[in-house]
């Protein structure tokens, strides 16, 4: 449904183009969640920005060569106005702080119901009753009464099930969810996330999950994909991740977690820092932090190898011989 | 606990005050109630629960940077109720505090020798060279470069200012430091540097550590023992691990099933959580946990439950479990 091709993003900084995102591919099939998980820097907002066509031209470009399908039609290079209408239509996305993407003057009720009007030309009377039957779906409790209420009058958690449902009501293919549960308490957290499981199962929803929480991976994917300073190192199953992690990153990062289902007598940082998008070298990103590195390693750029029909993994020693 | 604690803190309350007007009554809004706990010597306990639940309150209570309204705390055997200015500054030099946020909690305009170098002169525990050997010893201690005392906040990365932070508390050898959600914004990779260096100072400084947090992975690694709280209350205290491996509280064991493990064979289904976190300005009656409670009973409503030991060094304050020991903990 969602079929990302090759996608380079790059930044303007001093004057020069800087690659933030480069060369991700994925795709997504309905009933289908992929997690991307990262840290901060490594690339996963930008990419899901990219896919809604909100990287900012002040300072950004989804770069030539790049592809972007929605049910097999292209989106890069796409005009304004076309692009509209698959916006909303069959992709939608819900951010992580679901305060300030509100409109804090308008009641909840009305922002749903516009964004109905706005992208299936309902008239005024049927969208104000579509924005309380997906706002019934969301479960916000008695939604015909807090539909009139404004925002600040929702807790974290019910102004999320807001975003969710304005999300859908479009009826969109694909959601795009760019860590909607971080800002939440982790009992409000898995409801939101039983919320949109619930939601996937019923539309048979396409969703990219971006995350940093390998914990809520875990819960939430169906396939994953982990990105590093911009790229993506390692695509797996999510049974296959957890279990045996190809990639060094992966499994630092797993390494590094504390968990409270089981005593770890010691966790293992990963060294230093996520490179910046100006620092990324000529090799693999990850090459100064890497306990397997070698000297090929910082010299040459691993690509992303095929292990098996559910894996791939970017990385000289763990790739094969390639 | 037969040793004496290094902190002691008996029936603390704080209430603030919220809206009032001209026509309306301010609301009493009971931020920490009626909270006992000790901290032991070279001892970490953690203090968790959602937001709102009064843990960063009770955090700030105990160095008096927020004054509490009720009850008493002791560190070292010394109320701290009493003191004034000079004997708080003391008090504060054996126990200091690390915050959540490393951007906000370092001045801009100093360097990083000059944030160190503040609390030494403060306190008069170093003058002249005295003060840059300090300065540099907390540095290596942190696991930062020397030359990081002539550079500027803004010059470093989150990880690295949680360290300056660090430096800044361990810099005047504190006995007891209270670190409020110290990890909380930093990448999981970084995360793992600062909570290493948390356990490395504690085992060479025989620290004690009250570490605030909402994170439970991050808690079982890092504290011996947990207090959990819901709307200003601890609801159950108990080692670790036990109290995440068999939580008694409805509360606790709702909170450790909602917390995510990098496990998909543990995805089970997605725990059916109840209810949203009351509003502490309009708390439920009788147990505040009651309306989310899947066990819940009429008497629950009605009655608080106490905090009670149920022996093996826990506590609980929940109907459920009072009937197994009548005796009220103190």
């Amino acid at each position: 449904m969602l079929d990302v091709r090759s996608l380079t993003v790059e930044f303007r900084s001093g004057g020069v183009w800087h690659p933030a995102v480069r060369s991700v591919e994925f795709a997504i099939a309905r009933n289908e969640t992929l997690a991307v998980v990262g840290e901060s820097g490594s690339g996963k907002s930008v990419t899901a920005l990219a896919v809604m066509g909100l990287v900012p031209a002040a300072s950004g470009r989804v770069a030539a060569g790049s592809s972007i399908r929605v049910d097999g039609r292209e989106l890069v290079g796409l005009p304004e106005k076309a692009l509209d209408e698959v916006r909303g239509n069959r992709v939608a996305m819900i951010f992580q702080e679901p305060m300030t993407a509100l409109n804090p003057t308008m009641t909840v009720g009305e922002q749903v119901a516009e964004s109905v009007r706005v992208h299936r030309g309902l008239g005024a009377a049927a969208a104000w009753s579509e924005s309380q039957r997906v706002l019934d779906q969301v479960k916000i409790p008695s939604a015909s009464k807090r539909m009139r209420d404004y925002p600040h009058q929702f807790s974290g958690g019910m102004r999320q099930r807001v975003m969710i449902a304005m999300a859908l009501a479009c009826q969109p293919a694909v959601l795009l969810a760019d860590e909607p549960t971080t800002a939440l308490d982790v009992t409000i957290q898995a409801q939101v996330l039983s919320l949109i499981e619930d939601l996937k199962k019923e539309f048979g929803l396409g969703v990219l999950f971006i995350t940093h929480n390998l914990g809520v991976v875990a819960l939430v994917a169906d396939r994953v994909a982990v990105m590093y300073a911009g790229e993506i190192v390692e695509t797996a199953n999510v049974s296959g991740l957890f279990a045996a992690p190809l990639h060094p990153y992966t499994e630092a990062l797993l390494a590094s977690m504390p968990r409270v289902d089981r005593d770890i007598s010691a966790i293992e940082p990963i060294q230093g820092n996520v490179p910046s998008i100006r620092e990324v070298g000529v090799g693999c990103a990850f090459a100064p932090r890497c306990r397997l590195a070698q000297d090929r390693c910082s010299r040459e750029r691993p690509p992303l190898s095929r292990i098996d029909d559910t894996r791939t993994v970017r990385c000289w020693v763990r790739g094969g011989t390639a | 606990m037969n040793v004496n604690p290094i902190l002691s803190v008996e029936g603390l309350g704080k209430r603030f005050s919220s809206g009032g007007g001209f026509f309306s009554r301010a609301t009493q809004v009971h931020a920490v109630v009626d909270v006992t706990f000790n901290v032991g010597p070279q001892t970490s306990l953690g203090l968790v629960g959602e937001s709102g639940c009064g843990k960063s309150t009770l955090a700030r209570c105990l160095l008096r940077l927020i004054e509490p309204d009720e009850g008493r705390v002791l560190f070292e055997n010394e109320d701290i109720a009493g003191l004034l200015r000079p004997a708080l500054r003391r008090m504060r030099q054996r126990m200091q505090m690390v915050f959540q946020d490393p951007y906000a909690s370092l001045n801009p305009r100093r360097t990083v020798f000059q944030t160190l170098a503040e609390p030494l002169r403060v306190h008069g525990l170093a003058k002249g060279d005295g003060i840059e050997t300090r300065v540099g010893a907390a540095l290596a201690e942190v696991g930062l470069p020397v030359d990081s005392a002539k550079r500027f906040p803004h010059e470093f990365s989150g990880g690295q200012r949680q360290r300056i932070c660090i430096a800044r508390a361990l810099v005047v050898e504190p006995r007891l430091i209270i670190a409020d959600e110290p990890v909380s914004a930093l990448d999981v990779s970084v995360q793992a540097q600062v909570l290493k260096l948390l356990e490395g100072l504690r085992e060479r400084h025989g620290l004690s550590l009250l570490f605030v947090s909402h994170d439970l992975g991050v808690v079982r690694h890092v504290c011996d023992r947990v207090a959990v709280m819901y709307l200003g209350r601890i609801i159950e205290e108990a080692p670790v691990p036990e109290i995440f491996d068999q939580p008694l509280h409805p509360y606790t064991q709702m909170l450790r099933a909602a917390s995510p493990v990098p496990d998909p064979q543990a995805r089970f289904a997605l725990p059916r959580v109840m209810g949203e976190i009351p509003s502490a300005m309009n708390p439920p009656s009788g147990c505040a946990f009651h309306p989310r409670c899947p066990q819940a009973m009429a008497r629950c409503s009605e009655e608080r439950p106490r905090l009670v030991d149920v022996g093996a060094g826990r506590c609980v304050a929940c109907h459920l479990h009072s009937a197994a020991s009548a005796e009220p903990f103190v």
